[in-house]
């Protein structure tokens, strides 16, 4: 029955990368890329056997403990990350408890994630490869360590599992776990520093941690090198105690989970709030802007775009060094913006059918998402213009950034008319956690997205050279001609774009049915 | 003016071999005639589509008459939905011509469009809009003025029974309320053609019966209705016309009675079909 099972996960795992090349693809892509993360991992880990044994402890622990809290805290937020072997799929299958356990703890380690984790535990068996002793509890230690990260992370979906099934909190999770990961960057540059002040600080929080369930498994190895055997004991029993008090909570939990099914209640509304369709005007291309609109407020996954607004200044504050990089805040948000419609086709997915079927004009289906976009990301792009500009108190500079700003989101928006339109790949479906990008869709949507953006760079070079001489020359002419040029040319090339993707829609609506079925 | 790469080809025929069930060129003709003198609300000739290697519509030609009540049978992955995909516009046939009362569905497909609607399976809705949003937008999808959808909304949420839920989004909703409010969506714009692949999976029978009163009473007052199922008895009570199809073919089409002769529906389908089993075997389940 165990066997069965991890065969089950492994064979669930193939079968996921069968299905199309371009999968395939970005798996090895991604697959490269966390081969050499963990080379770095294994080399620096070794490299710790030459260091100094209370630094490799501090390490050990510190990186351990972040370690269980990611297997923790990760399923929370992504909406359960991997439910492949969900324990209510198991429910008609009359599983005995105990194999169950094991098997879906086995099958915990096959995939990614499992793989990875199990690496760099069995790495930390390099860094005591000179002290025998550490080394046999090491592995040991290494052992414990990986199943209680498997179990604690399938315990936090078990517990969270009636929670994480409601919609509400699916949609508002998945959005706020994007703040964090788009700030990732200064966050990092931020502890960095705070490390570099608190590196006294550092050693004793790994001490306190060694105590604790998160860090005391790792810590074994260490106290033994140290030769504190009576402290190397006690943690021992403290990670041998967490993984079975671990493992007693999960098997509880799965036991009511297999039955009592996932339900969510539901409360009725009545007919009468139109929202934005009775805003909009009453034709298609009205419709079109309603229904988008809508789906910017609604659909977690627009939400993930929407978060960028409010983070974005902050993200800025960080790279640039003061007040001076907000300067750019407008161009940059109406790029990041207007860009954002350019996979518009894809999100819809399958409900695309229908646009298709009521036979709205490629016209009226590209102005409709363009004039959605443009309700919020012209105020919000002007606002990120004027504000900083008034802070910064540089008013010469407002010619030229708004005319780069308006030329941007503008041209942008033709852009994402033209390319959704045409190129369709594989989004996160309707429903999902803005996470789950189907595995290794990454691909075809680095292509299109990398194309996309140097097309988005060539078309505004008028705007960039115009304003790169006004401010840096220092020409004040120049600035309102990049205001004219971005207000024209912007424009200009939004009605062409519209027209153009509307052009093409009209042609391939039942070929872009087809692709986003296939993308599926 | 260059030839349009996306129109289905209709003139030449697809090479000898390619689709077996096209006729070859001299046959073409003789096959053709029945439909020409009696237009009916959808005719479908020489259908084709191929999936890679697979034939998943075999040149099929059939024919509805108008304010027929047209039930489409047949085992799983025999074509149906690829069919009536074709039919309504949603898949580009790769030879074949279909024509929805004398308007050709790939030649003036706004035209086409207008006379039908349509309840695909197997498809998403924009379920993130309320039930009462999303038939809206169809209509407003249709260019219909404000007053009018509003009104006719009111009325198919009445009319089938979802009033009570019509503010709650659509992906709140069980599948049965879903396949309801997609008709609704389906019947807003009064087309003079009804397609609906699957209607009853998963309605609940008073739901059921209350759409069938809906689909009778638009039938009586001259539309035309198509539906796919695989519930033979139902399609036996229910449809006037009925079409067997299985591998890609039309292997059977005409009234209901003309198809089933003096067996039931359920019988002759399964005669047409074949792949019964003998109920042999299996000794062991038996439990005295």
């Amino acid at each position: 029955m165990v066997a069965h099972l991890v065969r089950l996960k492994v064979q669930l795992l193939f079968n996921s990368l069968r299905r199309s090349t371009w999968q395939l693809v970005g798996v090895i892509i991604g697959g490269l890329y966390g081969l050499g993360v963990m080379t770095g991992v294994v080399a620096g880990l070794v490299a710790l056997s030459f260091a100094d044994v209370e630094l490799a402890r501090t390490v050990v622990v510190l990186g351990g403990s972040a370690l269980f809290l990611g297997w923790m805290v990760i399923p929370l937020v992504a909406g359960g990350v991997d439910m492949t072997l969900d324990p209510a799929r198991f429910v008609t299958f009359a599983v005995p408890m105990n194999k169950l356990l094991a098997g879906m703890m086995l099958a915990g380690l096959v995939g990614v994630p499992g793989f990875i984790t199990l690496l760099a535990a069995l790495a930390t068996v390099g860094t005591w490869w000179q002290r025998p002793v550490s080394l046999v509890a090491a592995l040991v230690c290494a052992v414990i360590a990986v199943f209680t990260c498997i179990v604690l992370s399938r315990l936090v979906t078990s517990a969270t599992t009636s929670l994480a099934s409601s919609r509400r909190f699916k949609d508002v999770s998945g959005i706020i776990a994007f703040i964090p990961l788009i700030l990732l960057g200064p966050i990092m540059g931020t502890v960095a520093t705070g490390l570099e002040n608190a590196q006294s600080f550092l050693p004793e929080l790994a001490a306190a941690l060694s105590w604790t369930p998160l860090g005391a498994v790792w810590s074994v190895p260490a106290d033994l090198a140290l030769g504190s055997y009576g402290s190397a004991a006690l943690k021992f029993l403290i990670a041998a105690a967490t993984l079975a008090l671990l493992a007693w909570l999960w098997k509880l939990a799965l036991a009511s989970a297999l039955v009592t099914p996932a339900h969510s209640a539901v409360t009725r509304k009545q007919a009468g709030d139109l929202g934005f369709f009775a805003r909009f005007p009453a034709n298609p291309t009205g419709a079109v802007a309603a229904r988008a609109l809508t789906y910017w407020i609604r659909d977690p996954r627009y939400g993930a775009s929407l978060i960028m607004v409010p983070v974005l200044p902050v993200l800025l504050l960080f790279i640039g060094d003061g007040l001076g990089a907000l300067n750019y805040l407008g161009p940059i948000t109406a790029v990041l913006l207007a860009w954002s419609i350019s996979a518009d086709v894809s999100y819809d997915n399958t409900a695309f059918w229908t646009h298709l079927t009521t036979g709205v004009s490629g016209w009226a289906d590209r102005a409709g998402r363009v004039l959605a976009c443009l309700v919020f990301a012209l105020p919000v792009s002007l606002l990120f213009v004027v504000v900083p500009l008034w802070i910064n108190a540089d008013w010469a500079l407002l010619p030229p950034i708004l005319g780069l700003t308006v030329g941007a989101l503008f041209t942008g928006l033709g852009l994402s008319s033209v390319i959704s339109a045409r190129y369709t790949y594989a989004v996160p479906p309707p429903g999902e956690s803005p996470f789950k990008t189907p595995p290794g869709s990454g691909a075809r949507t680095v292509v299109v997205q990398l194309v996309g953006w140097l097309v988005m760079a060539a078309l505004i070079i008028p705007e960039l050279v115009l304003a790169l001489i006004a401010i840096l020359g220092d020409r004040e002419l120049f600035g309102w001609l990049t205001l004219a040029c971005g207000l024209v040319l912007g424009v200009a090339l939004l009605l062409l774009g519209v027209r153009l993707g509307g052009k093409w829609y009209d042609k391939r609506a039942p070929e872009l049915l087809l692709a986003v079925t296939r993308n599926q | 003016m260059t030839q349009d790469p996306f129109a289905p080809r209709t003139d030449d025929v697809p090479e000898p071999g390619l689709y077996p069930g096209v006729p070859a060129d001299a046959d073409r003709e003789a096959a053709r005639p029945a439909a020409a003198n009696a237009p009916g609300a959808l005719s479908i000739r020489g259908l084709a589509k191929r999936f890679g290697e697979k034939i998943a519509v075999n040149g099929i030609n059939l024919d509805v008459p108008a304010g027929s009540f047209y039930g489409l049978v047949g085992p799983n992955g025999a074509g149906k939905t690829t069919s009536l995909s074709m039919a309504t516009g949603l898949l580009r046939p790769d030879y074949g011509q279909v024509l929805i009362h004398d308007v050709d569905v790939w030649g003036q497909p706004l035209e086409a469009k207008k006379l039908m609607g349509i309840l695909p399976d197997g498809v998403r809705l924009f379920d993130r809009l309320s039930g009462e949003q999303l038939v809206t937008y169809a209509g407003l999808l249709r260019g219909m003025d404000r007053n009018t959808v509003a009104s006719r909304v009111a009325d198919l949420l009445q009319a089938l029974d979802l009033t009570n839920d019509a503010g709650t989004l659509v992906v709140d909703y069980s599948a049965g309320m879903t396949k309801k409010i997609a008709l609704a969506s389906a019947l807003i714009h009064a087309p003079k053609l009804l397609v609906l692949d699957e209607p009853f999976e998963s309605v609940d029978p008073i739901s059921a019966a209350n759409i069938r009163d809906i689909l009778h009473s638009y039938v009586g007052s001259g539309g035309t209705v198509i539906v796919s199922s695989h519930v033979m008895d139902l399609v036996q009570r229910m449809c006037d016309h009925v079409a067997v199809i299985a591998g890609g073919n039309v292997l059977a089409a005409g009234t209901v009675d003309e198809v089933r002769g003096d067996s039931s529906l359920e019988d002759r389908f399964v005669e047409l079909v074949g792949g019964r089993n003998q109920t042999e075997g299996l000794e062991w389940l038996r439990t005295s």
